[in-house]
């Protein structure tokens, strides 16, 4: 089995879109995790939560889940793009 | 493959009518049972009602999905559509400790235990991201299935076998306890004859129908258990908000609850009970300094003290009471030692103003350099607890299995979004539910006079010191929150009590508390049956038995391994969350490096996975059995406690992991590069669909 070139583009385009949702998903847990104490001065308007409480407890499981959907989404339009969803044969 | 399609599709929606004529028919049941309570149906009987009706209809539904094929057996026939997988996968990985003990945690641990919430949602990322669709891609049945292939042959796969064994069964064994308790606690049965009903309900359901009676049960479960965590916090927070959104509104009443906070701390009768804690502590710490004669003193002192009763005629009741203290006077010294250093902890405990909710990593130490010390060491665990939490949730075969039973890599990939998003509904709820639970205990019974508590503190009192306690200490007839101890298990437990709903949602709740347990028991069963029967039978030792005999002995695999979990759970082993915990950084240092450089680095070589699975589970197990109090008393470990950097025995999967990065990349590197065909079979993972790639790994034949 020979991969072409528009196979070995499309595992790149995977990579990258895997490392910058991997990117997203460190920063909303250790970052904010890391920071956790002076975030907690910030109250969000409104909600009244202070800040990295409110991340901890919901905000950060948010993005996880826009993570995974975003994910799904793109790949699945990539794998046409690139010809190689199932049923392309 | 447009047959295939609309296929899928009718299938789709034939299980959308069956599950909600199912989820309506359920409501039904409960808005009946409501009735007759209302009528004066005893409280005994609505626990019966659910225990019997729910554990049945799981039976039901496992009787009519029985099946013998292996496909169907092992991976439910790969047509589990993605939504439906979503909310298997939910039921499956929302344990008793999610549904139980998560709220109370965090109602105990404030902002630190949050560290659960987000290890047991974010590691879906790492899922998502790095295994559920090339795993789906692969095929085949097992974890270690792709372990073998992709590692060259049985080594690997059978350190696999291991280890999906190991960490498996610490986490089925706690299930099983959590099932003998609810059952225990609602019907009134005893806990041994709880543990093997609530077997009763595991068995006939995997055992019948493998993964496909286990998936549709688990999607039943998974309805139920939602239903009964979500309406008693709504309830609850239109109580104290009027709104009936409590994950929206419960900010205002954190805020409140940190005011109460602040209140309490200064409060001068709050601070007189503290006193008397910390003298009590103080008091313990001179009898653990003066061993072994503040033993020997106090032992003649009880003795003494009854002679001295009966010499005197003293009534009955004063001799008993002294007799009883003898009794209970530790038997030698070094049970002493223990006894009284664990008075040290506990009364300390309780002498510690009530701790800030919305505060990270808090600390109590008076001296600035110390409290900030003593901060930085607990955001550093709340750290390493998320990283173990989450690569462990992206290394349990039981929930990575899964996603070989959807039908196609792209439906992985979404199934892995509804799983999330299931599992996100009652995750962001618990939180809330915490703080809500505390507002209302905050409020509504610290500050009560004894007399007038609300009915649900005695009724909990009574059924276990354990759950629920409530001393007058300073004996001002008022109950002051120092006064006042809860257990983690009461907050979900008690809820619909706090929150006034009739005695039905109790029972709901219960019912929705034992589908997690049994379907999160069901999944790891068949998980450790499948390793056994599957790997090590069929793979390793007899490649030529039959696809009847492969599936007969899983079957009764299952059977053995369900009553060895029972009689373990049985023996009710101490720390069983601490296993819980456990069974994650295994999983964590054991798997997740094979895994994702199998996928995503085709230099790994089989010696590469083998010493990097060994030696991260190697370390991990080191370092809790040396350090964690129940596996020290296991192992008779008596050097002292030494904890790196202050980082607590459940995160024990800090150290394996690295260990096991290093160990893969090093020794892949010193290695040859693997041949070929290895190389083919990375390729063919990678992409959903490769023109020209003829290896075909799916292994669906019948």
């Amino acid at each position: 089995m020979q991969l072409t070139e528009r196979h070995k583009e499309y595992w790149q385009r995977n990579l990258k879109i895997t490392g910058v949702l991997l990117a997203i998903w460190f920063v909303v847990t250790f970052v904010m995790a890391y920071f956790a104490r002076p975030l907690a001065e910030i109250t969000i308007p409104v909600l009244q939560f202070p800040l990295s409480f409110y991340m901890a407890a919901q905000g950060s499981l948010i993005v996880y889940v826009i993570i995974i959907w975003y994910y799904a989404r793109k790949m699945g339009a990539l794998d046409e793009e690139y010809g190689v969803a199932e049923g392309d044969e | 493959m447009s047959a295939q399609v609309s296929s899928n599709r009718a299938f789709f929606n034939q299980l959308k009518k069956y599950y909600t004529w199912y989820t309506g028919g359920f409501i039904a049941f409960v808005v009946v049972l409501a009735a007759l309570e209302a009528l004066g149906l005893p409280r005994l009987y609505i626990g019966y009602a659910f225990l019997f009706a729910t554990v049945a209809l799981y039976a039901g539904i496992g009787i009519m999905s029985r099946t013998a094929d292996v496909a169907e057996y092992y991976v439910a026939g790969r047509r589990v559509p993605a939504l439906f997988n979503g909310m298997a996968t939910g039921a499956d990985w929302m344990s008793a400790a999610s549904f139980i003990g998560m709220a109370g945690g965090l109602y105990l641990q404030g902002f630190d235990g949050l560290a659960f919430i987000l290890g047991w949602t974010g590691g879906y990322c790492l899922v998502a991201l790095l295994l559920a669709p090339y795993l789906r891609k692969f095929g085949q049945f097992t974890i270690p299935d792709f372990l073998g292939a992709r590692y060259g042959g049985n080594i690997a796969r059978f350190i696999g076998i291991l280890i999906a064994i190991l960490c498996s069964f610490v986490y089925v064994v706690a299930q099983i306890y959590g099932v003998g308790l609810i059952t225990a606690r609602f019907t009134g049965l005893e806990f041994t004859l709880g543990v093997f009903v609530g077997l009763g309900g595991i068995l006939v359901c995997s055992f019948l129908g493998g993964m496909r009676a286990v998936t549709w049960t688990q999607v039943a479960q998974y309805i139920i258990l939602i239903v009964a965590y979500l309406i008693p916090v709504v309830w609850l927070s239109m109580k104290h908000t009027n709104i009936p959104i409590p994950q929206l509104v419960y900010g205002t009443v954190l805020q409140k609850v940190t005011e109460r906070e602040k209140q309490l701390t200064a409060d001068p009768k709050e601070q007189e009970v503290r006193a008397i804690f910390k003298q009590r502590a103080v008091d313990a710490k001179a009898r653990v300094d003066g061993l072994p004669k503040t033993w020997e003193d106090g032992k003649a002192a009880a003795e003494a003290k009854v002679t001295e009763l009966k010499a005197a005629n003293a009534p009955v009741a004063d001799i008993n009471a002294a007799e009883k203290a003898l009794t209970a006077y530790p038997k030698t010294e070094a049970d002493a030692r223990k006894a009284w250093t664990a008075q040290i902890g506990s009364n300390n405990a309780r002498a510690a103003p009530p701790l800030p909710h919305a505060t990270p990593f808090p600390s109590g130490n008076p001296d600035p350099v110390k409290n900030e010390a003593e901060r930085d060491t607990k955001r550093l665990n709340f750290i390493v607890l998320v990283v173990c939490l989450m690569v462990g949730t992206a290394a349990l075969p039981h929930i990575l299995m899964r996603y070989y039973t959807t039908p196609s890599v792209n439906e992985a990939r979404k199934s892995v979004f509804w799983s999330l998003l299931f599992i996100f509904l009652l995750y962001f709820t618990a939180p809330a539910l915490a703080v809500l639970v505390k507002f209302d205990v905050y409020s509504f019974v610290v500050g009560k006079s004894f007399s007038d508590l609300p009915a649900w503190v005695a009724s909990w009192a009574k059924v276990d010191p354990r759950l629920l306690s409530v001393t007058d200490i300073n004996k001002d007839g008022i109950l002051q929150l120092a006064e006042l101890t809860l257990g983690q298990d009461i907050i979900v437990l008690a809820t619909p009590e706090i929150a006034g709903l009739p005695y039905v949602i109790s029972g709901l709740v219960a019912a929705g508390g034992l589908a997690a347990a049994l379907s999160t028991a069901d999944g790891l069963l068949l998980t450790i049956a499948n390793a056994l029967s599957h790997d090590l039978y069929y793979k390793m030792i007899n490649p030529n038995a039959s696809t009847q005999k492969r599936v007969a002995i899983s079957k009764g695999l299952l059977l053995v391994v369900a009553l060895l979990a029972a009689w373990t759970a049985a023996q009710a082993p101490a720390d069983i969350l601490f296993l819980v915990g456990a069974a994650f950084s295994l999983a964590a240092a054991g798997f997740f490096v094979p895994l994702v450089a199998g996928v995503f680095w085709k230099r790994a070589t089989k010696w590469g996975a083998i010493t990097s699975m060994i030696g991260g589970v190697t370390l991990t197990f080191w370092y809790m059995a040396v350090n964690q109090v129940w596996l020290r008393g296991v192992f008779g470990v008596t050097d002292p406690v030494n904890l790196w950097w202050g980082i607590q025995p459940i995160s024990a999967g800090i150290f394996g992991l690295p260990l096991a990065i290093v160990l893969m990349i090093v020794v892949s590197l010193l290695t040859p590069a693997p041949d070929k065909q290895t190389q083919d079979l990375v390729e063919h993972v990678r992409y959903p669909n490769l023109k020209g790639d003829t290896l075909n790994t799916q292994g669906a034949v019948g």
